[in-house]
């Protein structure tokens, strides 16, 4: 599995990641991030590009 | 031996191109050049949280500044010879590239008399910019920002977070004006409501002083007292240095769609300094100063760069940027600028959150949301296809998560 890392002390809820990989992260109640820690292979390369498009850089992806 | 990439420009569009070089398998040689001494770093926090002393420099570094790829910072690029495929550099210095990136990025727009020669002026764009207007804030001064744009409006909002005396001003009616009248008549009760002094519709004459700023000079007469001015008057892009290489600059290097100079072998640009067609735009090029820009295209530029002709992509990403002042988050989506009218096609029953559509010649173009950053996949989703907005009225409605029914005051742009 690959392991998906949110700094939630840095998101700001733009949902830039959302929208990239949405099976991955979604915003909830009051705008906040949730998101699946650990993912399948097959959807490592969207997290990734989720973690490229976070403007707050606040994804990273465990290889 | 082949010659190298040499990409000019180490900030986010630079450094994400050389990225995606070694990601997409290139193992040649590439050069990355920056005019700047510092590691690449990401900017919006230098108005907001770094600003506001909140986050420390380190914290700005972009990840993976540490591709491997040869490094030259601190060097800037005078002149492109694209003949000889040769650049100049400060120094005197010259380099033979085989491919070229161009992501030289933007500076700030100088103030018609600069220099003014009074202490207490600053602009803001780099982080050294940042660290020095933070040291001038700690001691409390009297600020004066001279334009209401984004980084005027976000240099404001953290100057009060501060609690700094702040007077924000501009020749235009409203804060915001690249975003239409509605959004600025918005934004300008949100800074009125946080103790900000509005000078609108006021053009500045100068800046008076002796060896330090004491006033702004505005064209009625009067002036504000200040001791510290943020001239923030929009950017240009760095393209001055391509002025004799006969690349089309307008400003921005002119590129095909799928980022390639056009009227030029091997030559791509990305970010701030990068003019291309995007299909939104009708036939038009256009050119955006924002992080998701740089930050995508970077990596587009890159990739076609090693792909043959017939195998690029066009760019064709929906922009997005954002701006945070105070706890109102603005997103954009489309190309708000194009837009002729802006109306409010949804808004949360307390007002506090809502969606304004751009349209132009009926269709929609852009989405600006206040604090409803759910909502805007909706609207990216449909941007591309620019649908005529009744339609995306009639989809508004049928979505039972949209924030709630508009007022429906329609606003012209």
């Amino acid at each position: 599995m690959t392991k998906v890392h949110v700094d939630m002390n840095l998101c700001q809820s733009h949902g830039e990641c959302t929208y990239v990989a949405p099976e991955i992260f979604e915003l909830g109640d009051d705008d906040v991030l949730v998101w699946k820690e650990e993912v399948d292979p097959s959807l490592r390369e969207k997290a990734r590009e989720a973690a490229d498009v976070c403007p707050m850089l606040a994804i990273r992806v465990e290889e | 031996m082949a010659r190298p990439i040499v990409i000019v420009g180490a900030s986010l569009a630079g450094l994400r191109a050389a990225q995606a070089l070694r990601n997409g398998g290139h193992e040649g040689e590439v050069i990355l050049v920056g005019a700047e001494a510092h590691a690449p770093y990401t900017r919006p926090p230098l108005s907001k949280e770094l600003l506001a002393g909140v986050q420390e420099p380190e914290q700005a570094a972009l990840p993976g500044g540490k591709v491997d790829v040869e490094w030259r910072l601190g060097t800037t690029a005078t002149a492109l010879d694209l003949e000889r495929r040769q650049i100049t550099f400060e120094d005197g210095e010259r380099l033979t590239y085989g491919k070229l990136l161009i992501a030289t990025g933007a500076r700030p727009r100088r103030w018609p008399g600069d220099p003014i020669g009074l202490d207490g002026i600053f602009m803001l764009r780099d982080l050294d910019d940042a660290l020095a207007l933070r040291a001038a804030f700690a001691t409390g001064p009297r600020l004066a920002v001279v334009g209401a744009g984004f980084i005027g409006c976000e240099v404001a909002a953290t100057a009060r977070k501060l609690g700094l005396d702040v007077t924000l001003i501009d020749i235009a009616p409203q804060p915001m004006t690249a975003l239409g009248p509605a959004v600025g008549a918005r934004c300008a009760e949100l800074h009125r409501a946080h103790g900000v002094e509005l000078r609108l519709g006021a053009g500045v004459d100068g800046f008076e002083g002796d060896g330090r700023l004491e006033a702004v000079r505005l064209a009625d007469g009067t002036s504000v007292d200040a001791d510290v001015a943020v001239v923030a008057l929009g950017a240009v892009p760095n393209t001055d240095w391509l002025a004799d290489s006969g690349l089309e600059l307008q400003p921005g290097v002119v590129c095909d769609a799928t980022l390639a100079a056009r009227d030029a072998e091997d030559v791509f640009c990305a970010g701030d300094a990068a003019a291309w067609p995007h299909p939104m735009a009708e036939g038009g090029v256009i050119r955006i100063e924002h992080w998701t820009n740089a930050a995508e295209q970077g990596p587009a530029a890159a990739r076609n760069l090693l792909a043959a002709p017939a195998q690029r992509t066009p760019y064709a990403a929906v922009p997005y940027f954002w701006s945070d002042q105070y706890d109102l988050k603005i997103q954009v989506v489309g190309l708000a600028g194009q837009a002729q009218r802006m109306r409010v096609l949804e808004a949360a029953p307390d007002g506090g959150r809502l969606v304004l559509g751009g349209e132009r010649d009926g269709r929609l173009v852009a989405a600006v949301g206040f604090n409803a950053p759910r909502r805007l996949p909706f609207y990216r989703g449909r941007l591309a296809g620019m649908p005529p907005i009744e339609d995306v009225i009639a989809a508004v409605a049928a979505d039972e998560k949209a924030l709630g029914d508009p007022a429906g005051a329609t606003v012209p742009a």
